[in-house]
């Protein structure tokens, strides 16, 4: 009565769709909040995203796109059975995701050593609108933070995997997924970025 | 369960056919139904913790005054109490218990599309629970907000709120991974023949269910999030003197909490449409649309979460949009119940504990749905808002409608995989004076607040006293029901009388199988051939 070991590729990138979207809406509770208070503090926001760096905003929008197209690349190499480049191109979605990191710290120390962030007198102070806005900054930012930083575990994991064979070019399914994580965080960025730093 | 004889019924089932018996093979097991009975032992476990802390409320309700506790007390017990009985029981209750029981088998597969991680939702169900408890009785003392949590309370109160909304935060995470296993189970692992057309109407409302929890849950746990980051680092999203808006917390919440609700009953009446054909030895009547009243209640339903904010400072048109949309709601359910009566007629019915479970469901559901109707009215809501009317509702249909479902799937589904049966005549005694205590308690709880008493406090003026104490009195018949069954129930379970073959005569494949099951469900592939309430190829054993 014993069965070959289940394997259902279509229903593991199903189940991964389907969890992406409960990362979606997760953030869009968020965006809900944004939207709201948009409306009510129109100008406290504008002056708010004029206080955040586009430069550095806009370096890390390049740095997770070009992280996005490495680990798509990766999972076309192992398809290819070229695993040596697998594990390179995962190698540089990795250090771009460190790169990201490292720039979202140098923008969050800048903030914090201004006195702005979540609860500070500075704040306090100020118009409310604005106080709201760098508080759904905070949040935004630091929530999609942890995504890079589960999402860059995750990879480098499966670079384990792909470095010991259990990941191959026949079994590929476990990149595919970790891939479409990536995705998924990079395209959150793609919203959290021109909200915050370009449209006001 | 591991001091269960392993005496004849259990030979070769999921019991022991892998030859693992301990614990260790039941709390890392990825096997569903070890997982469904692991799910179902600690959910009733909690049940039954709320249902004792509810009758403690009631103690203190029982006369005017202080009774047994102050207010500071009254406060956390009931908050306590909610949050056990949604968070703890009855949301993961169907799904994680009798879902996984049943719903692999009932679509022909042998497990779960991702048995590993249906292990992690229950791991994940475990922890959140324990850190829940943990917030009980540490830090600043239980929380005392109502299991809502509502700012601005929630987020100035000394007691432990950060930590109870973490737990229920990571409770919510199993959820979601439950729900995306389901989904995808019934869309990869239905066995040959077994088209969407065949699937049981309780797995139909598992799928139903399953994408409410993918699509709601993630707006419930970014809301506590919210609530730690207010609590831990003072963000005042939801604080007006700090440009915020407490109404945005309600919304927030609702949009997760009301289709919550459905989370609770579409489950409970896919047991009900499973049930009541089969012990009516007829098909069941309208098919197709209470299949589709699941997906049509589980759609709508997300759309309605301000029914519960008519008296928060809402706009007027939203009022009136949301309470036109609640009346929507309305249509599916009594599609369903249209359904069910329609199928008992002119049926073949035996009044077994299962069906009476499940009758009384029918009625208590239409009482709990149509007073839910005259609050769903804009009009008639501010009139009750926060009395104990709601609180006599949400029961109706909660406990009415979940907790007797899940009491007709424990005597129905139970014996299935255990291979042995109470014994009917204390069941039927049990059920009937749990219908009647119920009906004494909450009815009387709707009448109260139609008069005016005000849900959620500890003290009430001289007036009410009278039906109040025939309240509590109902509480006590409710329990002393319970009390039987439970007794009756597992004694059966455990030590009872062989339950052999397929004694209701259920036409769905979980009757095709070995009684208790085999570890991998099905000794040969199943290929369906015929609909699941198709009874003219089944006997009762």
């Amino acid at each position: 009565m014993s069965h070959p070991e289940h394997k259902d590729d279509i229903g593991a990138k199903l189940g991964m769709w389907l969890f992406l979207f409960t990362e979606l809406l997760l953030f869009g509770g968020l965006f809900l909040l944004y939207a709201v208070y948009l409306k009510r503090y129109p100008h406290e926001f504008a002056t708010g995203g004029t206080q955040l760096n586009w430069v550095l905003g806009s370096a890390n929008t390049a740095i997770l796109l070009t992280s996005s197209l490495c680990a798509a690349m990766a999972l076309t190499a192992l398809q290819r059975h070229e695993m040596r480049r697998a594990m390179a191109l995962l190698g540089a979605t990795i250090f771009c995701a460190a790169g990201f990191m490292v720039i979202k710290y140098v923008e969050w120390s800048a903030k914090i050593g201004h006195g702005i962030y979540p609860g500070s007198e500075h704040l306090k102070a100020g118009p409310p609108g604005e106080s709201i806005f760098f508080s759904l900054y905070f949040l935004s930012t630091g929530i999609h933070g942890l995504h890079v930083l589960i999402g860059a575990i995750l990879l480098a994991w499966i670079t384990v995997k792909i470095k010991s064979g259990e990941v191959n070019g026949d079994n590929y399914i476990l990149l595919e997924n970790g891939a479409l994580y990536w995705h998924l965080v990079d395209l959150i960025w793609i919203f959290i970025f021109p909200l915050y730093y370009l449209i006001l | 369960m591991d001091s269960l004889e392993p005496t004849q019924p259990l030979n070769n089932s999921f019991w022991n056919d892998t030859g693992k018996t301990g614990i260790t093979s039941w709390i890392f097991s990825t096997d569903h139904k070890r997982i469904g009975l692991l799910y179902f032992y600690v959910t009733f476990g909690f049940f039954l913790t709320g249902v004792l802390l509810g009758l403690l409320l009631r103690i203190e309700l029982m006369a005017p005054g202080r009774t047994i506790m102050g207010p500071q007390t009254y406060n956390a017990l009931f908050t306590v109490h909610g949050v056990v009985m949604i968070f703890l029981f009855i949301i993961p209750g169907i799904p994680g218990a009798f879902g996984n029981l049943v719903m692999p088998i009932q679509v022909g597969a042998r497990d779960v599309a991702f048995p590993r991680l249906n292990l992690l939702s229950w791991w994940l169900y475990i922890i959140g629970a324990l850190i829940v408890l943990t917030s009980l009785f540490s830090g600043g003392g239980a929380p005392d907000t109502g299991w809502t949590f509502y700012v601005p309370f929630s987020s100035r109160t000394g007691t432990n709120v950060s930590l109870a909304v973490f737990g229920v935060f990571i409770v919510g995470f199993s959820s979601i991974l439950t729900g995306v296993n389901f989904v995808t189970t019934i869309h990869r692992l239905r066995a040959e023949g077994m088209s969407w057309g065949r699937l049981p109407l309780f797995t139909w409302s598992l799928y139903a269910t399953a994408w409410v929890q993918i699509l709601a849950t993630p707006i419930l746990a970014i809301t506590l999030v919210l609530i730690m980051a207010e609590r831990l680092l003072g963000t005042g999203l939801f604080d007006p003197s700090r440009g915020g808006d407490p109404v945005m917390y309600q919304h927030l919440f609702w949009i997760y909490s009301h289709p919550a609700v459905y989370i609770m009953i579409l489950p409970a009446m896919g047991i009900i449409s499973d049930i009541i054909p089969v012990f009516s030895r007829k098909p069941i009547f309208g098919y197709k649309m209470i299949a589709f009243s699941s997906i049509a209640i589980a759609a709508a339903g997300s759309l309605v979460w301000g029914h519960h904010m008519f008296t928060s400072g809402m706009s007027d048109t939203a009022v009136m949009v949301f309470s036109f949309l609640t009346f929507i709601v309305a249509i599916p359910s009594a599609i369903k119940v249209f359904n069910w009566i329609s199928t008992l007629y002119k049926g073949s019915i035996s009044l077994e504990a299962p069906m009476l479970f499940a009758l009384s469901f029918i009625l208590l559901f239409s009482i709990g749905g149509l007073s839910g109707l005259i609050l769903g009215a804009a009009a008639t809501d501010v009139h009750v808002h926060d009395t104990h009317f709601v609180v006599g509702h949400f029961h109706y249909v909660m406990f009415g409608g979940t907790g007797f479902a899940i009491f007709a799937a424990m005597h129905y589904w139970l014996p299935k995989f255990y291979g042995r049966r109470y014994a009917e005549k204390p069941a039927v005694v049990a059920w009937a004076l749990m219908f009647t205590g119920f009906n004494v308690l909450y009815f009387t709880m709707q009448v109260l607040g139609m008069k005016g008493m005000p849900r959620r406090y500890y003290d009430y003026l001289p007036e009410f006293a009278n039906l109040n104490l025939v309240a509590t009195i109902g509480s006590w018949i409710l329990a002393a029901g319970l009390v039987i069954m439970v007794v009756n129930l597992f004694r059966g379970l455990w030590w009872g009388v062989p339950f052999e073959g397929n004694p209701w005569g259920g036409a769905s494949l979980e009757w095709t199988v070995p009684t208790p099951p085999p570890t991998e469900n099905f000794i040969e592939e199943p290929v369906v051939t015929h609909g699941p309430y198709d009874f003219s190829n089944t006997e009762r054993s």
